[in-house]
């Protein structure tokens, strides 16, 4: 029997994995970071970590669909004349049209508005689709101030103060020239075709306590009646949420990093701010030591897919929740009826995130013309409408389980994790112990 | 002034006419009275000097020997080990507390004093406790103080290099290290002007400070200067503010030079 | 509204339909929305408010063609979103004067604080003193006119408008512009990135003039002014342009 030397297997590495590599070369072939939409992709400690512990003896379960499980939620009581009053936790994020199609703009608050709920603006202005179909309508206030005016700030039904979200806490965004035509141009007082910069600070404030006279300033002109909400990333949410509350926000909108975006740098999206998991306990800790929790409510946002999500982003403290990128892929983005279509964009269906670059085949993150033509507002908004209430069901299933009636009456007591990552930062107990990881402060 | 913040409030005042070879240092107690009773006269005993002593409120201020300052710091610390020390100097009375500035105020009964000059904060924690050492002035020299309006961004680098170099810290607090910063470049012979002007490379983030020292106060902006800040000089006065509305009750303000600081440039004024 | 907290016009003025509100008595919240309820076609056009002592907000949202005259110096955001209203300031103003304004008019006797005229999209800001910095910060559309200096970072990322300044501009003017116009008959600092000199033309003498008729201004030339503008250099990233952004 001959010997010879045996070939080892080729070993790729694990840092410097296949997907690393393309970004060197793509860094080095075309000179610009990659930019794309959507949120963070890599795994993070999320919801489907933690799990519910429901009723047998020691707790009394409620009877599904007979016995009430009420989902109500009023937003903005703290100051407001005019609280926003909503059916389900579950609301629409903000998306701007420019980034969105009019005809999903539309879809959205059709949708939104049939489950009961509301949906926002975003950065570019209210849209008369969005409007006329939006029950309720939160009005974005941006850097940027695109399309800002008070006619528009006064026939909103709330207001959004945009500090920062999750997919980019600190930074501000671009818009690629490709996808401002007349009519976004238009609305964003800039020339057509050019790169659209948005700033990461607001013009003319900085830091809380210019932010108090801010929206001292909203409420004048809006007569005291509409809700403020302060929406900020996932980044220090202890301090950011008691700062807003100490501002005088009526609701903190908390984006984890999971939330997505229109565009932004890849190395952004990736590597700035927490998941979300891990941001809902200290900004809960922040309303409680301040006496607001319930008082001022806290929407989360951020990976929000089903209700069991709902249902633990509520056990955790929050009053409700917030979702853009599953409402998208509600109305059709991301759907394999395009495959063929996104595999000449060298993509496929679930990872397409070039929403920037305007040609989505699903016709939602675009602004042409033909691609636009291929959303129903009327079909899409139905469709949305039936997710939202899917989500509304699975999270009062779970709620029942738990013998509440009502959502808001979910403890972080009702919960385990699976991790020891998620236990210390949802700070509930690992499953099968009474051992929570990680007190002791943020 | 309560307006730009609801958490705490301090003051520094200077007193112009302090008696000469005298100095004094303001202590802060939890429990004044527990603390204060008594530590006239054992202070005294152990400097082996006069010491007379004004209580207000949670505060109190020392006066002895100028020349004992640091022997008195000392026994302070031995004597009564939860009592804080708010500041020290020949001119300098330090008064702070948590809530909000009119109550403070009041505690105090700041408008019953008088002085050469003085330099007043009310805070909106940002990321640091709100305490009574969180609140401003801070004070980490003899007879300096600073304010701050802002958030730094590498005070935690910073913090650590400045207790390599000895300087001691009470807080968490980036205002705190940007005080104890001066300081330091004033212990290691800078002169305060030269050491705001330092501070401009060495400190990253956003800031107007204040700070007073025995003769006077100076005022400097990071390079952004979104944080606001307006002066209003008279012939009687100097005056700064974050907002007009601060400035807004002083006597002959209409007639004032009412004008902002520019960025990176430092303003000191001197009786 | 409740009319009881409204103190009747002094004589004065002479004229009886002026409202005169005196924020020493009446809160801030009776003035603005006293303003807000005026419908189209009120007669109650001339309004006078005392004693503003920096306050914040006074006048905002002002959505009717009326007069309002402020005596003394006021704090952030003074007629904050106008649309229509004339307002003169007798005094300072704080940080935002006539943020995002929509059209109407404000005019400043004394100098602005940070801010003046953002993101304003119409109508004329007129200061009369110095503006500080930031002044006309992404402005989309307003007119802006200073009789004195402005500050650094002036016109940063300014979309659309014009601003012109009689006496010199700070640090970094026009930083990152995109199609506003700026005249300015002094110094400038230094320019910010993507901001060049600019010829001007006959078209902008033009406009120049009509612009400082409007402020009622007529000690200076539009001649003697440089045009500063967009060099549309940054309108499509460019990696070697990195260090520009």
């Amino acid at each position: 029997m001959t010997y010879h030397n045996p070939p080892t297997t080729p070993r790729k590495s694990a840092t410097f994995d296949d997907y690393a590599m393309s970004e060197i070369r793509r860094a080095a072939a075309t000179g610009i970071y990659d930019i794309r939409g959507s949120g963070a992709k890599r795994k993070v400690p999320h919801f489907d970590d933690l799990l519910f512990l429901g009723a047998s003896i020691s707790r009394y379960p409620l009877e599904g669909y007979r016995e009430r499980c009420d989902t109500s939620v009023v937003l903005g009581s703290r100051h407001a004349k005019k609280p926003i009053e909503l059916k389900i936790p579950i609301t629409i994020a903000g998306m701007s049209f420019g980034s969105l199609s009019g005809p999903a703009k539309e879809a959205l608050g059709r949708g939104a508005t049939i489950a009961g709920t509301s949906t926002t603006t975003g950065d570019g202005g209210m849209t008369e689709e969005e409007r006329g179909h939006s029950k309720q309508l939160v009005y974005q206030y941006l850097p940027s101030r695109y399309g800002m005016n008070p006619r528009d700030l006064r026939r909103a039904d709330a207001i959004e103060i945009v500090v920062g979200q999750g997919a980019k806490p600190g930074g501000g965004g671009m818009l690629l020239g490709q996808k401002i035509s007349d009519r976004v141009a238009e609305m964003r007082t800039l020339p057509k075709g050019i790169d659209q910069r948005s700033a990461c600070r607001h013009p003319d404030w900085t830091g809380p306590d210019d932010l108090e006279i801010k929206i001292l300033e909203i409420r004048e002109i809006t007569d005291w009646e509409k809700p403020i909400y302060v929406k900020v990333g996932g980044a220090r949410p202890y301090y950011d949420t008691a700062l807003a509350v100490k501002a005088g926000a009526d609701v903190v909108v908390l984006d984890g990093m999971q939330g997505g975006t229109a565009a932004t740098q890849e190395v952004f999206i990736e590597h700035v701010g927490q998941p979300t998991l891990a941001c809902i306990r200290p900004a809960v800790k922040a309303l409680q030591d301040l006496g607001m929790h319930r008082k001022v409510q806290l929407i989360v946002s951020g990976g929000i897919r089903n209700g069991a999500d709902v249902a633990k982003a509520l056990a955790l403290g929050a009053d409700a929740v917030s979702i853009g990128t599953a409402a998208l892929i509600a109305l059709g983005d991301n759907d394999p009826h395009w495959e063929d279509e996104y595999q000449k964009l060298g993509t496929t269906a679930g990872a397409y995130d070039d929403w920037h670059e305007g040609k989505d085949p699903a016709g939602i993150t675009t602004q042409d013309p033909e691609l636009m033509k291929r959303v129903d507002p009327v079909v899409a908004g139905r469709r949305l409408a039936n997710y939202l209430k899917v989500m509304t069901l699975e999270a009062q299933t779970i709620a029942r389980a738990c013998g509440k009636n009502h959502l808001h009456n979910l403890e972080p007591e009702d919960l385990c994790a699976l991790s020891i990552e998620a236990a210390a930062m949802a700070g509930v107990p690992l499953a099968g112990t009474n051992w929570v990881p990680g007190q002791g402060g943020f | 002034m309560t307006d730009r913040g609801p958490d705490s409030a301090g003051i520094a005042i200077y007193d112009g006419a302090a008696a000469k070879g005298r100095a004094r240092i303001t202590i802060q107690s939890s429990a004044p009275a527990v603390d204060f009773p008594g530590l006239e006269a054992e202070l005294g005993k152990k400097i082996e000097a006069k010491v007379s002593s004004t209580v207000k409120s949670t505060h109190a201020v020392l006066d002895i020997p100028a020349g004992k300052l640091d022997e008195a710091r000392a026994a302070i610390a031995e004597l009564r080990p939860n009592v804080r020390v708010m500041g020290a100097g020949e001119a300098i009375e330090i008064y702070k507390e948590v809530g909000l500035p009119a109550e403070v105020v009041k505690r105090f009964d700041v408008t019953k004093m008088t002085g050469s000059h003085g330099v007043g904060h009310t805070r909106m924690a940002t990321e640091s406790a709100v305490t009574t050492l969180g609140a401003h002035p801070f004070s980490t020299g003899p007879d300096q103080c600073l304010v701050h309006n802002g958030s730094l961004s590498n005070h935690n680098n910073l913090r650590r290099e400045l207790i390599r170099d000895g300087m001691r810290f009470e807080t968490e607090n980036d205002t705190e290290v940007a005080a104890a910063y001066l300081s330091s470049k004033i212990a290691h012979g800078q002169n305060l002007g030269e050491a705001l002007q330092s501070s401009l490379d060495d400190l990253d983030g956003f800031f107007t400070f204040v700070v007073g020292t025995k003769n006077g106060f100076g005022v400097v902006r990071d390079p952004i200067s979104c944080k606001p800040a307006v002066m209003a000089e008279t012939d009687q006065y100097v005056a700064f503010g974050s907002e007009y509305r601060a400035l807004a009750n002083l006597p002959g303000i209409d007639n004032a030079r009412v004008w902002e600081p520019e960025p990176s440039t430092v303003y000191f004024w001197e009786h | 509204m409740n009319i009881s907290n409204v103190a009747t016009a002094p004589s004065r003025e002479m004229d009886f339909a002026r409202r005169v509100f005196d924020l020493g008595e009446n809160s801030l919240r009776e003035l603005n929305q006293a303003l807000h309820n005026l419908g189209p076609g009120s007669n109650e056009t001339s309004w006078e408010v005392l004693n503003p002592k920096g306050s914040h907000s006074v006048a905002v949202g002002v959505d009717q063609p009326v007069a309002i005259d402020v005596r003394g110096s006021v704090g952030y955001y003074c007629g904050g979103m106008n649309a229509g209203g004339a307002i003169t300031v007798h005094g300072s103003v704080g940080p935002g004067v006539g943020e995002n304004m929509m059209s109407g008019s404000i005019v400043v006797k004394g100098d602005a604080s940070q801010y003046a005229g953002a993101t304003g999209r119409g109508g004329l800001l007129v200061i009369e003193g110095n503006a500080s910095s930031r002044c006309g910060i992404s402005m989309k559309g307003i007119t802006i006119v200073v009789r004195g200096n402005i500050g650094h970072m002036s016109a940063f990322m300014a979309q659309s408008g014009n601003l012109v300044v009689l006496g010199d501009a700070g640090d970094a003017l026009g930083d990152s512009i995109y199609e506003a116009r700026l005249f300015v008959r002094g110094k400038v600092k230094s320019l910010g990135a993507d901001c060049i000199k600019k010829e001007m033309r006959p078209e902008h003498i033009a406009l120049l003039q009509d612009l400082l008729d409007r402020a009622g201004i007529k000690d200076a030339k539009p001649e003697e002014f440089t045009r500063y503008g967009s060099a549309r250099t940054l309108y499509n990233f460019n990696i070697d342009n990195a260090d520009a952004y």
